[in-house]
Formats: C-alpha cells, sequence, structure tokens
C-alpha cells in the first residue's frame, strides 16, 4: 500500500490501532512509516487525526492494535516512555516556559551542572553550547540561547520547540497542525527544515488540513474518515479535489433533505464587522424563524465572530443592528460596538458558549441559580428573590428539557455533559431572547441530550426566533440549518442556501486558502 | 428519571445546618474545655467581657465574609477602622462637632476608603490584595496625620456604642448581631447576595449571562469599609479615645475568623452566620486562655494552630460532600 519506500523497512508499523471512549473515535488503523517519510495525516475536524498522534506519542493508550518500533514491540505508557524510544511529538499549543531563556528550556530535564556535588551551580556556559548545537540542527542558529523564550515570535518559538524534541535517538516526529499560527516565510522556513529533517533519515507525522502544504512537503498522504483510515497513497497521485473527496466520503445521506423553514423578519444584522487580523469584515443578517449555520475549520473565526456579536469581546469595525420582532417597528438597537454582554442582552441577544465549564456554568452552584441566571429580576421584586416563583419556573424548564437530576438543588457541575448543556439552554429560554447565538452547543454531549437540544432548538425557530448555530460538525449543520455559511481564516467566504450546498462544497469553501476559484461572497 | 424538583430538599441547606451544627459543637466543646480547667471561666463576667469585646471584630468579618465571596481581600480594614475613628474625633475635638454628625462622618470616610480600594482594584485589574495593601500602609498614614500621632480623648462623645443596654452588655454588641443576620438575610435572599456568590464562583460566567460584576465588586469593597468605621466608632466609644495605632494587625484576626467560619478564600462559597461562630470561636480561645494564664506567646501560638486545624477540617469536609 505503501509505494514510496519499497526498499527501506518501516522504522514504526501501526496495526489494527484502535480507541474507544463513550464510541469508537479510531477503528482499525494500519500504517508503515518508513525513515526518511514524511506522512501527511489529514481529515476533517474530529476524524480521528489527533487520537492517533496522541496514541504514538504516548499521551493516550490504544484500546486495541499493536505498534512496532524498529522490529520491537512498542507500547508506551506515557509521553515521557514514548521519548525514550526516540518517538516524539511537537504539539500545537506549545509546552515551553516563556520565563526561562531558550537554552533553559531546551535542557529543562538535563541542565548541566557544575560544582563539587554535581547539583549546585548550573553549568551556563556548557548550557549554552549545548543549546546552540541543537539550534544548528534545526538551521536556527540566529536565535541566541540566553534570549527569554517570551522575546522569540510564535515561529521562533515553534522551532524551538522542534528543536527540544529532536534529539540524536529522535526516530519518528509528529507535528501536529505546526504552521496554525505560523506567517508565510515562517512556514517557508519550517518546510526547509522538515527537509533536512527527512534527509537526515527520521520519520515524520505532519497532522494538518492544509492540502496545499501536504501536497508541498508530505511523501506520503493518510485520510481518516470518521475514525477510519480511508485510503494511504503517494501524494502526488491525488489532486486536492481528490482529497477533499476522501474526507468527505461518499454518503450523503437523504434525511438531510427537508425543507427550508419559512424566513420571517430580519432580527440582527452585522455590517463589515471585524477585529484585528482574526476576523475580517464579516457581514452577515439573522431572520426570525431561521437557522443560519457557520461552519469553517477550527481556528477559522467563527468563535470570534459569535463573540463579537454578542459583545463579549469587542468588533474595531462595522456596526450591529438589531429589530423588533415585526415589521414597521423602529430599530431595537444600533451600534457600533456592544459595550457589555449586558447590552446585547437587553436588545434580546443571547450566547451559548463553547466552553460551558469555564465560562458558562457556575459549576459548584446548583441548577436553580444557574438556570435563572440571565434574568434573575424575572424571579425577583425590588432586589428580593422570590424563591416560589424561582422553584415554578426552574421546575418547568427541567421538564421541558428533560434535565436528568435528582432535584434541582443538585450542583450543576455533578450533572452529565448532555444535561449541563441543557442546563444552559433553558438558561436562555428563561430570558425568552429573540436572537440566541449558539457556539458548538452539542460538543462533549451524549446522542440521547443531542436530540432533545435539537428537538428545543427547532421549537425555538419555529416560534419566531432567529438562531445562529457554531458547530464541526457539518452532518449537525446540514441536518438543522437554513443557511450554512463557510468560515476560513477570518472571512465569511460563503453563504450557501440549503438545496445548495453538498458536504464536498462546503468542505471546500472551508479549505478555501487552496480554492481560489470560489467566489468570495458577501451575505 | 426526570424528576418533578419538589421544593426545598436541597442538599445544600442540609450541609449548610451540618456546618452550623459543627462550629456550635467546636464552641460549645471549647467553653465546656475551659470550663473544667478553669474555675472562673463559667462566670458571668467573662461572658460579659467577651460580648464587649467582640462588636468590632464581628462587624468587620461581617464585611469580610462578602469580600472573601467575590474571591477578594481586604486587607485595609484595620486601618480604615483607626482612620475613621480618628476622623470622627477630630471632627469633635476640633470642630467642635456633635456625636452625630461625627459618627456620620466616621461611616462616610469609613465607607469612601472601601469604595476607594474596591473601584481601583477594578478599574485597573489589580488583585486587590495589592490594593488593599497599599491602603493599609496609606490609610494608617491618614490615622496619624489627623490625630498628630496621638491619642485623641472624646470623653463620653460616643458613649451611646459603648453604654451597658440589657444585663451589661453593649449596645454595640446587639448591632453587630443584628448585622449579622440583616447580612445573612442579604447574602441568601437578595438579588445583590445571589450576584456576590455568582461572581466568586465564576466572574467571566457572570459577565455572559448579561451581569456586570464592576459595581458589585465597588459595592461589596465599599461596604467591607463602611463596616471598618462602624467597628472605629465602637472601639473608640469603649476607650473613649481615639487611637491611631488601634485596629493594628486585627486584618487578620478578621479573616482568621471569617476562614474558621468556613468561607472559602477562592470565594463562591460562605456564610455570615458561621462567621458568627468563627468570632466566637476566636474569642473564647483567647479569654480561656487568657484566663488559664497561658503567656501571650503560647496564646498567639494556639490561636495559629486552631485556625489552621480549622481550615483543614473545612477542606475536607467539604471534599466528602462534594464527593457524596
Amino acid at each position: 500500500m505503501q509505494p514510496t519506500h519499497p526498499a527501506s523497512k518501516p522504522v514504526l508499523t501501526i496495526n489494527d490501532v484502535g480507541k474507544t471512549y463513550v464510541t469508537p473515535v479510531l477503528q482499525g488503523v494500519s500504517l508503515n512509516l518508513h525513515p526518511g517519510e514524511v506522512l501527511a495525516l489529514t481529515g476533517e475536524n474530529g476524524a480521528g487525526k489527533s487520537t492517533l498522534a496522541k496514541i504514538i506519542c504516548g499521551l493516550e493508550a490504544a484500546s486495541q492494535g499493536t505498534m512496532t518500533l524498529a522490529g520491537h514491540v512498542y507500547s508506551p505508557t506515557s509521553r515521557r516512555n514514548a521519548e525514550s524510544f526516540g518517538v516524539r511529538m511537537v504539539m500545537q499549543e506549545l509546552s515551553l516556559i516563556p520565563t526561562l531563556t531558550v537554552a533553559e528550556n531546551l535542557l529543562l530535564v538535563d541542565i548541566p551542572n557544575r560544582g563539587r556535588w554535581q547539583a549546585n551551580w548550573i553549568d551556563r556556559d556548557r548550557m549554552n553550547a549545548l543549546a546552540t548545537q541543537k539550534l544548528a540542527k534545526v538551521g536556527m542558529q540566529a536565535i541566541q540561547p540566553e534570549a527569554l523564550v517570551s522575546q522569540l515570535g510564535i515561529g521562533q518559538q515553534q522551532m524551538v520547540e522542534i528543536a527540544r524534541n529532536l534529539q540524536d535517538d529522535t526516530r519518528v516526529l509528529i507535528l501536529d497542525e505546526p504552521t496554525a499560527m505560523l506567517t508565510p516565510s515562517e512556514t517557508h522556513h519550517l518546510f526547509e527544515q522538515i527537509a533536512r529533517l527527512q534527509s537526515q533519515g527520521v520519520a515524520i507525522i505532519y497532522v494538518s488540513h492544509r492540502l496545499e502544504e501536504l501536497k508541498a512537503i508530505a511523501d506520503t498522504l493518510a485520510v481518516l474518515r470518521d475514525g477510519k483510515l480511508i485510503q494511504v497513497c503517494p501524494v502526488n497521485s491525488v489532486t486536492e479535489d481528490d482529497i477533499i473527496q476522501l474526507m468527505v466520503g461518499h454518503s450523503v445521506s437523504q434525511d438531510l433533505d427537508r425543507p427550508r423553514r419559512p424566513r420571517g423578519n430580519l432580527l440582527l444584522s452585522a455590517k463589515n464587522i471585524g477585529r484585528g487580523n482574526l476576523i475580517k469584515d464579516i457581514s452577515l443578517d439573522l431572520y426570525a424563524g431561521e437557522v443560519l449555520g457557520l461552519a469553517g475549520l477550527v481556528g477559522s473565526g467563527r468563535t470570534e465572530v459569535v463573540r463579537l456579536l454578542f459583545g463579549a469581546d469587542h468588533n474595531e469595525h462595522g456596526e450591529i443592528s438589531v429589530f423588533h420582532n415585526a415589521p414597521g417597528l423602529p430599530l431595537r438597537a444600533k451600534v457600533k460596538k456592544w459595550a457589555e454582554p449586558l447590552a446585547a442582552i437587553a436588545a434580546g441577544i443571547g450566547l451559548i458558549t463553547e466552553d460551558r465549564k469555564s465560562q458558562g456554568l457556575l459549576l459548584t452552584q446548583p441548577i436553580r441559580i444557574n438556570t435563572t441566571l440571565s434574568d434573575v429580576g424575572a424571579v425577583s421584586k425590588a432586589g428580593w428573590l422570590q424563591r416560589a416563583r424561582e422553584i415554578k419556573i426552574v421546575d418547568a424548564l427541567i421538564q421541558r428539557l428533560s434535565v436528568r437530576c435528582h432535584s434541582m438543588e443538585q450542583n450543576v457541575g455533578t450533572l452529565s455533559g448532555g444535561n449541563q448543556q441543557k442546563v444552559i439552554v433553558s438558561r436562555w429560554l428563561h430570558r425568552n431572547c429573540d436572537v440566541l447565538l449558539l457556539d458548538e452547543p452539542t460538543r462533549g454531549v451524549d446522542v440521547g441530550a443531542r436530540a432533545d437540544i435539537y428537538a428545543e432548538l427547532e421549537q425555538m425557530a419555529q416560534s419566531g426566533k432567529a438562531l445562529l448555530m457554531v458547530s464541526s460538525d457539518l452532518r449537525e449543520l446540514m441536518q438543522m440549518a437554513d443557511r450554512i455559511g463557510v468560515m476560513s481564516n477570518g472571512k465569511l467566504v460563503r453563504i450557501f442556501e440549503r438545496g445548495h450546498w453538498t458536504e464536498k462544497s462546503l468542505l471546500a469553501a472551508a479549505f478555501n486558502d487552496t480554492h481560489q476559484q470560489m467566489t468570495p461572497q458577501a451575505a | 428519571m426526570t424528576t418533578s424538583t419538589q421544593s426545598n430538599t436541597p442538599s445544600a441547606t442540609r450541609s449548610q445546618l451540618g456546618t452550623y451544627l459543627g462550629l456550635a459543637a467546636v464552641l460549645l466543646g471549647m467553653v465546656i474545655f475551659f470550663g473544667s480547667l478553669s474555675e472562673y471561666f463559667f462566670s458571668a463576667a467573662t461572658f460579659l467581657a467577651i460580648a464587649n469585646e467582640i462588636p468590632a471584630l464581628l462587624v468587620m468579618s461581617v464585611g469580610m465574609t462578602f469580600v472573601l465571596i467575590i474571591a477578594g481581600i481586604d486587607l485595609s480594614v484595620g486601618s480604615v477602622l483607626a482612620f475613621s475613628a480618628a476622623a470622627a474625633a477630630n471632627a469633635i475635638l476640633q470642630w467642635h462637632w456633635g456625636s452625630l454628625p461625627a459618627a456620620l462622618l466616621g461611616l462616610i470616610v469609613g465607607l469612601a476608603c472601601g469604595a476607594f480600594t474596591g473601584w481601583v482594584s477594578v478599574a485597573w485589574r489589580l488583585p486587590s490584595f495589592i490594593v488593599s495593601l497599599g491602603m493599609l500602609e496609606a490609610v494608617r498614614g491618614g490615622a496619624y496625620v489627623l490625630t498628630d500621632s496621638r491619642t485623641q480623648y472624646v470623653g463620653d462623645a460616643m458613649a451611646g456604642l459603648a453604654m451597658p443596654w440589657v444585663a451589661g452588655i453593649s449596645s454595640a454588641f446587639f448591632i453587630a448581631v443584628v448585622l449579622v443576620f440583616v447580612a445573612q438575610i442579604v447574602l441568601t435572599k437578595t438579588v445583590f447576595g445571589r450576584y456576590v456568590v455568582g461572581i466568586g464562583t465564576n466572574e467571566e460566567a457572570m459577565r455572559l449571562a448579561g451581569i456586570n460584576p464592576k459595581p458589585i465588586r465597588v459595592a461589596v469593597f465599599a461596604v467591607t469599609g463602611l463596616l471598618a468605621g462602624l467597628a472605629g466608632l465602637m472601639q473608640s466609644a469603649r476607650l473613649e479615645a481615639a487611637d491611631p495605632n488601634s485596629g493594628t494587625g486585627i486584618e487578620l484576626q478578621v479573616i482568621a475568623a471569617v476562614v474558621i467560619g468556613g468561607t472559602s478564600l477562592m470565594g463562591g462559597r460562605g456564610s455570615v452566620i458561621n462567621t458568627l461562630f468563627g468570632v466566637l470561636i476566636i474569642a473564647v480561645l483567647e479569654a480561656g486562655l487568657a484566663q488559664m494564664g497561658v503567656s501571650d506567646p503560647s496564646k498567639r501560638i494556639i490561636t495559629g494552630c486552631v485556625i489552621v486545624v480549622a481550615v483543614i477540617i473545612d477542606t475536607l469536609r467539604q471534599k466528602r460532600s462534594s464527593a457524596a
């Protein structure tokens, strides 16, 4: 299956590896990796790329299957253990300590000592000399070993991280989305260094969903879809279109074809909103009774957009208008930006955040308090809480969303993810907002609770609310949305109408940087 | 099992009750312990002394409970106490104000100090630890300026607060106890109290739920300053003087009392009633050890140990109840 290196023996063999949490996320993956080979591992969000990488580098244990490293059985018990076998991974989030110098970071686990007891004084000269050697190995002699990591650019930090992981004994190096934060020239430099490592015989697994890059540096392509390895082939034997086709698969189920919901009044209109380099010139309209989906790769700026619409962050350009749900009534609010989320909420907007634990819930407080938080005024009179009223309201919401709990006094932190999310949904039902922004509303939510939440959202749309739903799950969007906007690199590249999208066309728009033939189109 | 939730079956209330009982048991145990060791302990004089000594500590602890619940800290309460008392004394002695306006001035000065601490820490996003540490020094300096670094005798101008009221117990004691119950009601029954607890639990979640935490933070510090001002008046009523050195180091006693009462330094959890128990435990411990003739250094060692042990017990209890 791997024609690139027919002669050499594989350094790493992966045999029928799988991983199951609640449901299987990775199934029956078999791969060979040869010395000096660059293997591109790609797939949609949630296809299992990161899980596979983590299994190889010892961060996760496989639930099934075996691995062999240079002919020996390889089953790392920890990342440290994997590193002792020469298998290393450069994570997406850098693990450097910003307040230490480059040399200290490079030699953190083995800082050279001097002095009588070998443990008292840091041998700074030797440490810097060793660090310089390591930096030279990745072609980064330009970096001063005495420089603080915090003084370096992101690209240089990435190279330091790679240098740290490139011990003499490195046999397999995994790079997880290494270019996510790099500028084009830094990326170019990284590619040079990858080629160099390759010539030294290091086998590289390059995890990315930037097709352009894969074509540029990889020898072999491995595509994952829904936890299964779909194809392994030489990278130059396929076109970018083929790769997207492979990632999407062919089955677009028919039950996703249902009629578009009737569109009501315009409720929210954002014109050319932007913030720094993250979000550029987004315009979108939300209508009563309609669900607008927002798709795009992780990091494409979806979360940032909903945060701007809600006033959680401030947009630097543009304008947001909110309208009453009735024709002829004047504007409800028109602002350059929201001063505080408070102002957006007063104008009838609600937000279900991506991270419900750190931004949504009061984990140590009961369901009752968490539910009414969006409108404590409704359960109080002149500053005094009306307990009986609150209990009645919360009880009705718990019933409506079938929240599984002992009582409304149960701490939210002790509920399952799905029930926690239901509490947040009921919080905004309590507020009765007209526009609800949902950021990954079903992440970490089990299938049953997911169905309850979909049903509730459906009902909200029918009752004339406008919903904006960010999701990495394309099927979910294709099922729920009437329109799907696709973001790429901080831009809203296209809005598809129901019936005019396919999974493939949505993905192609998300990979916009490599598909310039798509005409960018504002809302 | 989608339970229809009957009202008032709260495990929270039950665990709250458990804390009351636990602290009451500790207090009772201490009283019995000291009573059995010292024949003089069980006397009206002992309890009278305790009752007349704690009001200042108690009212400051009430404010500090709120401050700790919003995950803040206020180290300046002792200095604010002295400064407010000095301001009131100054008004009486220099400007010949009446007792009531002078007392009012003292309270306003306390309120202003607290509000300033809160505002600075909110406006510049500084930890309240740092801001109130600065205030601890600055306000103490202010107290020296106002009093000319000397104890100012005000005589019986503030006597209304120190006068024996019922059975020799001063009105200050009753005011303090009433404040405890009022504060507890504010904490549990009002929107303000709910916001305070919410901000201490997860400020970002509160902001994203549409609550502006800033004014609430400032208000909590302002009230704490006001109560420190009241404590200052109580002190100068009892001592018939405004001493620029009064209340030195009392902030640590206040924090200790609140923490013994089970309020979390991490915020989000606390009860004013439990703070009352915390204050009583510290006061009984001090009085009991004094009667036993324990030397001052030993007293401090024992008090220190009691504080840490109390917090260890509370932590274990919390762990158990959250595991259950």
